[in-house]
């Protein structure tokens, strides 16, 4: 066992998994990363899907990373920037209607809306900090009783009271229920509304009417402190490649195109990996960055137990999200839109329940008809992605189900068609610009990403599968029930939205030397 | 499964004879089957099963099919025994736990052929049967209803099985199986059964049920055989000192209170434990068991005096209760008045003084002792006849 030439294996060059990467590093141990793509950084990647044109692969604005990270592993020093940061979200109907929200001003609302607004943002911004506290750590555990845990758990309990009574009260009320409830009491516009119910179903197999959207919306603004929605310069690949940089100074080696087929135990220890070449790599620590659900098969159902396998398989991972990128011979117009704003957060989606009627198509294994757009023309800010004169748009589309009863050959199709449709009703004219379309479907970003269901934030972030539940009891401590496994992706606490954090929380655990409850 | 929509208890395959026989109409639902306490008198029952043959309904019995290329890898993982030594041909007593090591069931496992086997349960588990089949390629189907079952127990219950056209019987080992055509089929005969005495369990389809029971009995005739009921299988199961799920340990799935199922160390089931086979469902948990310790202690306690200690209290010399009888009952054969009991550790050692609470009423007037009680260590009933191959004619 320890004639091993690394301490531990790191499966997956996401970013978390560089991150976990790293902090093992600057702890002494000889840590090798395992990717089986060309380059780092997971679901953080920048693609060339036409000649010339390039585009953040999935998630195209960053708005969750832990500025505590950036500092901690000197992400900038290691190539991170930014094209734009603090950008504007525009909500756009397709009826010539706009709604503007810079920071905590809206433009296009109501003097009383604007009221509510600022309120809700500032209520929503305390709950974050609280909830932040709790997602940079690996969260206590509720049952050991050790000393630690009790003084974290009375910690939480105080930043809970401390709130003061109003907003401890609103945030016990509504920390469990749905959004739609929550904006429709409180404001009067329907964009403002259906833009804030968008935040929280973004990513999720969720409508606004689903049960705890609203946990799902304040893990959106965890760290809205930060560099709000941001665009890195480059893409997102150069995130990717700021961890890997920040892991390679650590000390920790990275090899690309090495997939990982299984990962070995001995004596029903993990012991290493098996890569698709037949080699085999030991080490008493394996790491990994790949979804729970993947994880595991890697380890195979006869080397666990078959209640923890039942939680593995019922762990809610189906992804909705499909991702449509355009390569543009000029920049689209927006009617209504000023010009200098076209590089910001656009929203296509009008009322919430335009979005719930989206959503209900995906609950019957359909695609939405009329998807909700979350889009970007990152061109504007950063001039590196297209040729000159040429735009990139970028859109996150909702809801296209893993499981398409039509199949997925035949939905893509009609998914296109309906995403340019939409994009046609708030951009007349744009589909005559268009030189080149791809759409990224949840089946896609299992078969590029490993991610199992496609899910990008690897399974849904929801109370059940939150906090000290994340992902499934039995795993939920970042170590596995088999010793010298742990976790560090997504699944874990406090799960995905390119944060940083499970990377660095997995870590932490790993060297106080936590194990499975 | 067999739909309950017409009748609330279903029938066996053997109903006609079953009720024709049973004089005293004393039923129980046993899974949902009708299924006889008593035919006419409990004492001749349980000394047919000691003396001559007892022939008992067994269907009820849940039975799983399980094959499919993981299939012996799947049982592996399974049971807390190693399936790699049950060949095919060969039966096996077995149990299976949950993660936490808490046993959800006992059974046995008949090898039929290779990568085909059957596993005889007390409880349906086909939901964690299931579970355990995530992600292998394993078929599993309940065939409860489609296998009719008879045990057929007793000194003499080889020459009855030989006499109706069992040749070679006799050569049979414990735990063994053989074929024999039968009424144009075929019959499954092994060597097991739950009364701790020579004795075999014969299977059948249902269509062939009612003629399997007419040549039994026909061929028994001269070899006292009788038909049994659950009461008299209770007072012999208990004489072998066999457990039962749902009497002596709450099934793991069906327990709600904390703290309640048990390990099968704290079934005295070490025996069946294989942490040397690779993993199985529990095996973390039960390792942390054997390195910290159990809870409970299950022992077999030989009671003074001759009333059975039914549901009673299990008291140290102080008086101070450290356990309970599961299951009690005098036992005629072995001649000693026995119970089996679960004792919080670390009670239960040889040199430890217990007492069990007994209550008994004699014509309205109740009576309470506190019988001493001797850990029995090694079995209660245990005659060579059960193990002897060739089986002994009688």
């Amino acid at each position: 066992m320890t004639d091993a030439a690394y301490d531990a294996l790191v499966v997956g060059a996401g970013h978390n998994g560089l991150a976990c990467a790293a902090y093992l590093a600057r702890s002494g141990r000889k840590v090798l990363v395992l990717e089986a793509g060309e380059q780092p950084g997971g679901l953080a990647a920048t693609r060339e899907f036409a000649d010339g044109f390039r585009v953040s692969a999935a998630a195209h604005l960053l708005n969750m990373l832990s500025p505590e990270l950036v500092k901690d592993l000197a992400l900038e020093r290691h190539g991170l920037a930014y094209a734009a940061r603090n950008l504007k979200t525009v909500v756009l109907p397709g009826d010539g209607r706009q709604l503007v929200i810079d920071g905590d001003r809206l433009a296009g609302a109501s003097a009383s809306d604007q009221a509510a607004f600022a309120e809700f943002q500032r209520r929503m911004r305390r709950y974050a900090k609280v909830l932040n506290r709790f997602c940079a750590r690996p969260f206590p555990r509720l049952t050991e009783r050790r000393g630690r845990d009790n003084w974290l758990l009375a910690k939480l309990a105080w930043d809970v009271r401390t709130l003061g009574k109003a907003d401890m009260r609103e945030l016990l009320r509504i920390g469990a229920i749905n959004i739609h409830d929550v904006v429709e009491e409180k404001f009067e516009n329907p964009l403002l509304k259906a833009a804030l119910s968008m935040d929280a179903v973004l990513g999720s197999h969720m409508g606004p009417r689903s049960p705890n959207t609203v946990y799902a919306y304040l893990h959106r603004h965890l760290n809205d402190a930060g560099a709000g929605s941001a665009l890195v310069k480059g893409g997102m690949g150069a995130l990717g490649a700021a961890f890997a940089a920040a892991a390679e100074a650590s000390g920790a080696a990275i090899r690309y195109r090495q997939r990982v087929t299984r990962i070995d135990l001995a004596d029903c220890r993990a012991a290493g990996v098996t890569l698709a070449d037949g080699s085999a790599i030991a080490a008493p620590l394996v790491v990994s960055n790949a979804d729970l659900k993947s994880t595991f098969r890697l380890v195979g159902p006869l080397n666990l137990d078959a209640g923890f396998v039942r939680r593995v398989h019922n762990f809610r991972a189906r992804g909705v999200t499909a991702k449509l990128h355009l390569a543009l011979d000029g920049l689209p117009e927006f009617p209504g839109l000023d010009p200098t704003d076209a590089g910001s957060r656009l929203l296509a989606a009008a009322t919430m329940d335009g979005i719930e009627g989206a959503f209900n198509h995906a609950k019957y294994g359909e695609c939405s008809p009329e998807p909700i757009m979350e889009i970007s023309i990152p061109t504007v800010h950063d001039d590196s992605l297209a040729p000159p004169g040429k735009h990139v748009l970028s859109a996150v589309a909702q809801y296209a189900p893993y499981t398409l009863k039509a199949g997925w050959p035949a939905g893509r199709e009609a998914f296109m068609r309906s995403c340019l449709g939409r994009l046609e009703a708030i951009s007349p004219g744009i589909g005559e610009r268009v030189i080149a379309a791809e759409l990224l479907t949840p089946p896609d970003f299992e078969a590029r990403f490993g991610v199992r269901g496609g899910h990008w934030h690897h399974g849904e972030i929801a109370l059940d599968q939150a906090l000290f539940t994340r992902p499934v009891p039995g795993a939920n401590h970042y170590a596995t029930p088999v010793p010298g496994l742990y976790l560090c992706g997504a699944s874990t606490h406090p799960g995905g939205g390119l944060l940083g954090l499970a990377g660095r929380n997995s870590a932490k655990a790993i060297l106080s030397g936590e194990d499975a409850s | 499964m067999t739909p309950h929509d017409d009748q609330m208890l279903l029938d066996t395959p053997f109903a006609s004879r079953v009720q024709a026989a049973c004089e005293l109409r004393e039923w129980e639902s046993w899974k949902g089957y009708a299924s006889p306490i008593a035919y006419e008198d409990v004492e001749l029952e349980y000394f047919a099963v000691r003396n001559a043959t007892g022939v008992f309904d067994l269907t009820p019995m849940t039975k799983y099919r399980i094959s499919g290329p993981d299939a012996a890898a799947f049982l592996n993982r399974l049971l807390t025994r190693d399936v790699g030594r049950i060949r095919p041909g060969r039966v096996g007593y077995t149990v299976w736990c949950n993660d936490a090591g808490m046993v959800l069931d006992d059974g046995t496992l008949f090898h039929l052929s290779p990568g085909d086997y059957r596993l005889c349960a007390q409880e349906r588990c086909l939901d964690w049967l299931l579970t355990s089949a995530l992600g292998l390629d394993v078929t599993i189907a309940d065939e409860t209803a489609e296998v009719a079952a008879l045990a057929v127990q007793g000194p003499t219950s080889c020459a009855t099985l030989r006499a109706m056209g069992l040749d070679g019987l006799e050569a049979l080992r414990p735990f063994g199986l053989r074929h024999y055509p039968f009424d144009g089929g075929e019959l499954m005969v092994s060597r097991t059964g739950f009364t701790g005495d020579l004795g075999y369990e014969v299977w059948v389809a249902p269509a062939h049920a009612e003629a399997l029971w007419d040549a039994l009995f026909a061929a028994g005739r001269d070899h006292l055989i009788r038909p049994m009921g659950n009461a008299a299988l209770e007072l012999a199961r208990i004489e072998a000192g066999f457990i039962q799920a749902g009497v002596d340990f709450v099934p793991a799935e069906q327990v709600v209170r904390h703290g309640r199922a048990r390990s099968p160390f704290e079934l005295g089931l070490d025996w069946l434990v294989d942490f040397d086979k690779g993993h199985f469902s529990g095996r973390s948990a039960l390792l942390k068991e054997r390195a910290q310790g159990s809870r409970f202690r299950f022992v077999r306690l030989d009671v003074e005096g001759n009333k059975p200690a039914a549901e009673s209290f299990i008291l140290n010399k102080r008086g101070k209760t450290v356990g309970h009888a599961t299951s009690a009952a005098w036992c005629p054969s072995a001649k000693r008045n026995v119970a089996l009991a679960s004792l919080e550790m670390p009670w239960g050692r040889p040199e430890d003084e217990l007492y069990a609470e007994i209550y008994f009423s004699r014509e309205l007037r109740w009576t309470r002792v506190e019988a001493r009680c001797r850990i029995i260590d090694g079995p209660i009933w245990d005659p060579p006849r059960r193990r002897q191959t060739p089986a002994p004619d009688y």
